[in-house]
C-alpha cells in the first residue's frame, strides 16, 4: 500500500492517489499530517506537491515538525521507498532525508511548463523502468525548485550516482538554456546514498495519462510499483 | 483594554448617511423602515446592503428580463438549469447525475489600487461562492485588461495582478487553466479584473445560502475578523476614482490561499455529514450580507452575539465586524444538537468554527455585542426589496461619430507582410505564455486543454476521484472596442465568440455567466450603454440557448469623469461527452486539408488592423447572424464527434491572417507547421486578410469531402482553403513568411515590452 501524505496545504495529494490508484491500480490512500504512524502495511510513502502550511515561512520548514514525519523517518531509515515531488521533495530536504535545499528560482517567477528530463540513474526503487539516458516528458510548476549543493557536494553526489535526473533539450543535451530554475547542474532529481529516498521538481502524477499530456510519469511510479510489488 | 466597553455608537444623522453613500430619498426610506433613527451599526449595514454592488439597484430593472432557464428539457439531462442566478452561483447538470457550478466576479477597484492583494482575493472570493454550494472548485479563468504597457505603471500592475492570480491560485490548488489579456488606453486610470471559477458536484448535493430552520444554530467559520475591507463593496466599489482615491487603500483585503484550502477541504467534508442546511461565503459586506441574505432567502431571522466572533484584531466595535470584508470566512446554518461534529471536523483542519448565533422566526436581524442590541431591523426590508433604479438614458453624443466609417476614404494596406507581423507584436495578439506560465494550468490532473487554447478543456472526475468520459469547455470572452462602437452588437458578439470557443474543442455550449464592467450609470450615456448591453446579452443567449445562470456587475469604473468603454465579459461553458475525441486549435501534422468554415465579408470596423495600421476606432464592429453561429457550433460538434476533424480555431481578432499563423505555431513548444492558402473573393484584400468577420473558424481535416458534405447539410458556407505543411506561412500571394520568424515576434510580444524597466 502507497502512503500518500496529507499536509494542510497539500494540493497535489489527491492527484496522487489517482495516478497510483486509478491509472496504476495500486492500492494507495491519503495519510493524514498529524497521525502519529503510518497504517499497517505501508509499502511506499510518497510526499506529494503544493505549499504544505502555505510555505509561508520557507518551503517544507513547517511541514517536517508534523508529527508523520517522524515516522516516515523511521520508515526510510529501515530502507523503505520514500519519494518526494516538488513540495514533498523541500520537506524530504528540510527534514534531512535528503541533501541539498530548493532556493527561489533563478528569475524569482513561478513556473509550469512541460519539462524534458534525462535519466541519470537506472536502479530500483525509482527508475528501474528507464533506459540510461532516457527523455522523459514531465511538467514542472514551482516558484521554488533552484536545486542548491556547494560544488564539492554536487560532485560527491554525482560520483555516487546520486543525481536521478537532470533538465535537458528533447533530445537530451544538458544545457544552460533549458534549465528552467538555475538548478545546479541542471538538477531535476536526487536521491540519498542508499537509494531508497529520492525527490524530484517534476511531477510525475501529472504525466500519467497521454490524455493530459504525457505518460513518462508512469517510468518513475511505475518503477516504484515495480519494486513494492516484488517485495509483496 | 476597557476603552471599548465605554465605547458608544456615534450618533447618526442625515449628514453621516451622506457620507455613507446613501441618498436623501434611502435614507427617508430607512427612517420609514425603521420607524426611528438608525444605530450606527444599522446604517452601516443599509449603506452595504443597498450599494449598487450588493444591491444592483441600477441593473435589476434590466437583468430581470435575462433569459436564466434555457430551453426545456428532460429533468436531469444536461444543460438542465439548477440553480439561477440570486445564489453564489449558478448550478447546470452535465448529466449522469453530475452537474457543473459556475460564476464570474470582477475585483477591479482593489486591484487598481493594490495589484496583487486585489487579484488574489478576487480569486479566493470567486472560488468561495463555488465551494460553498458543495462543488470541488476545478478550474479558473481571468479575464484582465490594463492601460498600454508603454506606461510603466501598468507594467506594474500586469505583474502585480498576474502575481496575485498565480500565488494565491497555485497556493489552493485550482488549475487557473485559460482567460484573456487586453490593453487599450482606456483602462489607464482604473483596470479590469475579472475572475472565473467552475466546480462539479453530485446535482442532489448542491447547498445553497438558507437559514432554515428556526432555533438551528447558526456557525461562523474559517479566519478570524480584522479590520480590513470595511466598506470594500460600498466605497470601493461603488464609486468612481478620484484623486483621493490611494486613500482607499486600506479598504483592500488581504488574503491567505493555505487558509483557503484548508477551509475548501473543512467544508466539503463538512457537508457530506449531512448537518448542514445552509452555507455562504461572507464575501462583500462580510457577516452582514450574508446573513442577511440566508435569513431573507429562507424567510427566517437571525439572532447573533458579536462577542461570539473569532477575532484577531483588539477592541473592534460592532460596526466592524458586521462590516468588515476579511478574507477565507464562512456563514453556516446546521441542524439543531448537531453542529459538534461540524465544528470538530473544522477544528481538524485548524480552523474556527463557533455558534454566533440561532435562526428565528420573527423575521428579523438582531445583533448583541457587550449584552446591548446594536441592530434590530426586519431582514426583508433590507436584503430582497433593496431601492431598483430605472435609471435615465440616453445615446451618447458622440455615437454617430464612433460609428461613422468611410471604407473608400481608407488607405488600402500596401504591405500585408508587415501589417501581419505587427498585428503578431501587438500584445492584445501576441503570446500570453509570460502571463500564463505563471499560473499552475495542471493541478488536479484534468487539463486536456490548457491556457493557449481557443477554449479550456477539462475532464470531469468525481469526488471520489473516478474519473468519467465528460469534460467541460469553458471560455472568457468581450471585445470593448465593438461594445463602445455599439455595446448592443457587441455584447451579442461577445457571447456568440465566447460559445464558438467552447464549439471549437467540440463541445456543446450550455449555459453562461457575465460580468458587466460599466461606467458611472448615473450618467445617462453609461446606463444606455448597460441597458443595450443587457439588451444583447438577452438576446443572444436566447438564441444560443445558452441561459445567463450567473453574473456580476461592477459599475462606476471611471477614473476623473473618464469611463472605460463598455466590458460585458461573457463566459460560456459547454459540455463534451467523450473527451477522447476533442478538437484542438492548432495544426497537428502536415498534409491535412485547411477549410474555412463561415463567410469573409467586407468588416474592418473595429478591427485591430483599423487600429494599428491606420490609427483609427471607428465603424459599426462586423455584424452576427446567430443563427448561423448555432449551425456552426451543431456542426462542429458533430465533425468533431465524427473524428473528422482535430483542429479547430476560432477566426477572431486580426482575421484570417493571424488565425492561420496561430494554427502553426501555437502548439506544443517547438512544433511549426505551415500553410499553403489561396483566398478567392470580390472584396479589399485588407479586409479579406485582416478583417474580424464572426461566425468563423479554421478547421483541418483528413477528410475535406466529408466535412465541406456535413457543411452543406449544415447549411454552413465552407470552403477548402489550402494545405498544412511545409515552414512557411502562405497565402496567396500577400504573405509568405518563415512560421519561426513569425512566432519568434508573437513570443516576443508581451516580454519585450515588459523589459523596458
Amino acid at each position: 500500500m502507497f502512503a500518500v501524505l496529507q499536509f494542510p496545504g497539500s494540493n497535489d495529494d489527491r492527484d496522487m492517489v489517482f495516478a497510483m490508484k486509478s491509472v496504476l491500480g495500486a492500492d494507495a490512500r491519503l495519510v493524514w499530517h498529524k497521525d502519529a504512524e503510518l497504517p499497517a502495511g505501508t509499502q511506499s510513502v510518497l510526499l506529494p506537491g503544493g505549499f504544505s502550511y502555505g510555505d509561508y515561512l520557507r518551503c517544507g520548514a513547517m511541514a517536517r515538525f508534523s508529527p508523520i514525519m517522524a515516522a516516515v523517518t523511521r520508515f526510510a531509515a529501515a530502507g523503505g521507498p520514500v519519494l518526494g515531488t516538488c513540495n514533498g521533495f523541500q520537506v524530504l530536504c528540510e527534514a534531512g532525508l535528503l541533501p541539498g535545499a530548493l532556493l527561489r528560482n533563478r528569475d524569482l517567477a513561478f513556473v509550469c511548463a512541460p519539462a524534458y528530463l534525462r535519466v541519470e540513474r537506472v536502479a530500483a526503487p525509482f527508475t528501474s523502468r528507464a533506459i540510461p539516458a532516457q527523455v522523459l516528458q514531465i511538467p514542472i510548476k514551482h516558484g521554488e525548485g533552484r536545486y542548491h549543493v556547494t560544488p564539492d557536494e554536487l560532485a560527491r553526489l554525482e560520483a555516487d550516482q546520486q543525481v536521478v535526473l537532470r533538465y535537458c533539450t528533447p533530445t537530451g543535451d544538458v544545457t544552460e538554456a533549458v534549465n528552467p530554475n538555475g538548478s545546479v547542474g541542471n538538477v531535476a532529481g536526487v536521491c540519498n546514498a542508499a537509494g531508497n529516498v529520492m525527490g524530484l521538481m517534476p511531477h510525475p502524477e501529472h504525466a500519467v495519462e497521454a490524455l493530459t499530456g504525457s505518460t513518462d510519469g508512469r517510468v518513475i511510479l511505475g518503477s516504484l510499483l515495480d519494486f513494492v510489488g516484488a517485495a509483496r | 483594554m476597557t476603552g471599548l466597553g465605554a465605547w458608544h455608537e456615534p450618533s447618526v444623522d442625515h449628514a453621516l448617511a451622506r457620507e455613507h453613500g446613501l441618498s436623501d430619498d434611502e435614507w427617508h426610506r430607512i427612517l420609514e423602515i425603521l420607524g426611528r433613527t438608525p444605530t450606527f451599526s444599522e446604517l452601516g449595514i443599509f449603506s452595504v446592503m443597498w450599494s449598487e454592488h450588493c444591491s444592483y439597484k441600477s441593473s435589476r430593472v434590466h437583468l430581470k428580463n435575462l433569459p436564466t432557464t434555457g430551453p426545456r428539457q428532460p429533468a436531469g439531462s444536461a444543460g438542465t438549469v439548477l440553480v439561477g442566478p440570486g445564489e453564489g452561483a449558478g448550478a447546470v447538470s452535465i448529466g449522469d447525475g453530475l452537474a457543473v457550478i459556475f460564476k464570474i466576479e470582477s475585483h477591479n477597484h482593489p486591484s487598481f489600487l493594490s495589484p496583487t492583494q486585489g487579484a488574489a482575493t478576487g480569486v479566493g472570493g470567486i472560488l468561495r461562492d463555488i465551494f460553498s454550494m458543495g462543488a470541488r472548485p476545478i478550474a479558473s479563468l481571468d479575464s484582465i485588461r490594463f492601460g498600454p504597457l508603454d506606461d510603466p505603471k501598468h507594467r506594474h500592475l500586469l505583474e502585480g495582478v498576474v502575481h496575485g492570480i498565480g500565488g494565491y491560485g497555485n497556493a489552493v490548488g485550482v488549475a487557473t487553466v485559460g482567460g484573456e489579456t487586453s490593453f487599450h488606453e482606456c483602462y489607464r486610470g482604473n483596470i479590469l479584473v475579472n475572475a472565473f471559477n467552475l466546480g462539479i458536484v453530485e446535482a442532489d448535493e448542491i447547498f445553497l445560502g438558507l437559514a432554515t430552520g428556526i432555533g438551528n444554530p447558526v456557525l461562523y467559520a474559517g479566519s478570524k475578523t480584522g479590520r480590513d475591507g470595511i466598506h470594500g463593496a460600498s466605497l470601493l466599489a461603488s464609486a468612481e476614482f478620484d484623486a483621493t482615491s490611494d486613500a482607499k487603500r486600506p479598504t483592500v483585503q488581504v488574503g491567505d490561499p493555505f487558509t483557503e484550502k484548508c477551509l475548501i477541504e473543512a467544508c466539503l467534508e463538512a457537508m457530506r455529514t449531512g448537518v448542514i442546511v445552509g452555507i455562504q461565503d461572507m464575501g462583500a459586506a462580510g457577516l452582514t450580507c450574508s446573513s442577511f441574505e440566508m435569513a431573507s432567502r429562507a424567510e427566517t431571522g437571525i439572532e447573533m452575539d458579536l462577542d461570539r466572533v473569532p477575532q484577531r484584531a483588539a477592541n473592534l466595535s460592532p460596526y466592524e465586524l458586521l462590516l468588515s470584508e476579511s478574507q477565507e470566512r464562512m456563514l453556516l446554518v446546521t441542524r439543531v444538537g448537531e453542529e459538534q461534529r461540524v465544528i470538530d471536523i473544522f477544528e481538524r483542519w485548524d480552523l474556527d468554527a463557533v455558534v454566533v448565533g440561532r435562526v428565528t422566526g420573527d423575521g428579523r436581524m438582531k445583533v448583541r455585542w457587550h449584552g446591548q442590541t446594536v441592530v434590530d431591523i426586519p431582514v426583508d426590508p433590507v436584503a430582497a426589496s433593496a431601492p431598483m433604479y430605472d435609471r435615465k438614458q440616453s445615446v451618447p453624443a458622440d455615437l454617430a461619430t464612433r460609428q461613422k466609417l468611410d471604407l473608400a476614404a481608407i488607405l488600402p494596406e500596401s504591405d500585408p507582410q508587415a501589417a501581419l507581423a505587427a498585428l503578431l507584436d501587438s500584445p492584445n495578439l501576441g503570446s500570453k505564455a509570460w502571463i500564463f506560465r505563471q499560473y499552475d494550468s495542471l493541478v488536479q490532473g484534468n487539463t486536456v486543454i490548457g491556457p493557449g487554447g481557443d477554449a479550456a478543456l477539462i475532464r470531469v472526475k468525481r469526488e471520489d476521484g473516478t474519473p468519467t468520459q465528460k469534460a467541460v469547455a469553458m471560455s472568457v470572452d468581450c471585445n470593448p472596442r465593438w461594445c463602445w462602437l455599439d455595446p448592443h452588437a457587441g455584447t451579442i458578439a461577445a457571447v456568440a465568440e465566447s460559445a464558438r470557443n467552447v464549439a471549437c474543442t467540440g463541445a456543446r455550449p450550455l449555459a453562461l455567466t457575465n460580468c458587466l464592467n460599466f461606467g458611472n450609470p448615473e450618467k445617462p450615456e453609461i446606463m444606455w450603454e448597460l441597458a443595450e448591453s443587457i439588451r444583447g446579452l438577452g438576446e443572444a443567449a436566447e438564441a444560443l440557448g445558452t441561459p445567463v445562470i450567473s453574473g456580476n456587475v461592477s459599475l462606476y469604473n471611471e477614473t476623473s469623469g473618464r469611463a472605460i468603454h463598455p466590458t460585458p465579459t461573457i463566459a460560456v461553458v459547454g459540455l463534451l461527452d467523450d473527451v477522447e475525441r476533442h478538437a484542438v486549435s492548432h495544426f497537428e501534422r502536415a498534409g491535412l486539408a485547411i477549410v474555412l468554415l463561415g463567410e469573409t465579408r467586407q468588416e474592418l470596423g473595429g478591427s485591430e488592423w483599423l487600429h494599428l495600421r491606420r490609427g483609427l476606432e471607428l465603424g459599426v464592429p462586423p455584424s452576427v447572424d446567430l443563427a448561423h453561429e448555432l449551425r456552426l457550433q451543431r456542426l462542429l460538434a458533430d465533425v468533431v464527434a465524427a473524428g473528422l476533424v482535430r483542429t479547430a480555431h476560432d477566426v477572431s481578432t486580426g482575421g484570417l491572417a493571424v488565425a492561420l499563423a496561430e494554427c502553426g505555431f501555437s502548439g506544443p513548444a517547438g512544433v511549426r507547421i505551415g500553410a499553403q492558402v489561396e483566398l478567392v473573393d470580390g472584396i479589399r484584400t485588407d479586409a479579406l486578410l485582416f478583417g474580424e468577420s464572426t461566425g468563423r473558424v479554421l478547421v483541418a481535416t483528413g477528410s475535406p469531402d466529408a466535412v465541406l458534405e456535413r457543411a452543406r447539410a449544415a447549411d454552413v458556407p465552407a470552403h477548402r482553403i489550402g494545405t498544412t505543411g511545409g515552414t512557411r506561412l502562405v497565402i496567396g500571394a500577400w504573405i509568405d513568411a518563415e512560421l519561426a520568424t513569425l512566432e519568434r515576434i508573437w513570443a516576443r510580444a508581451i516580454p519585450r515590452r515588459l523589459e523596458q524597466d
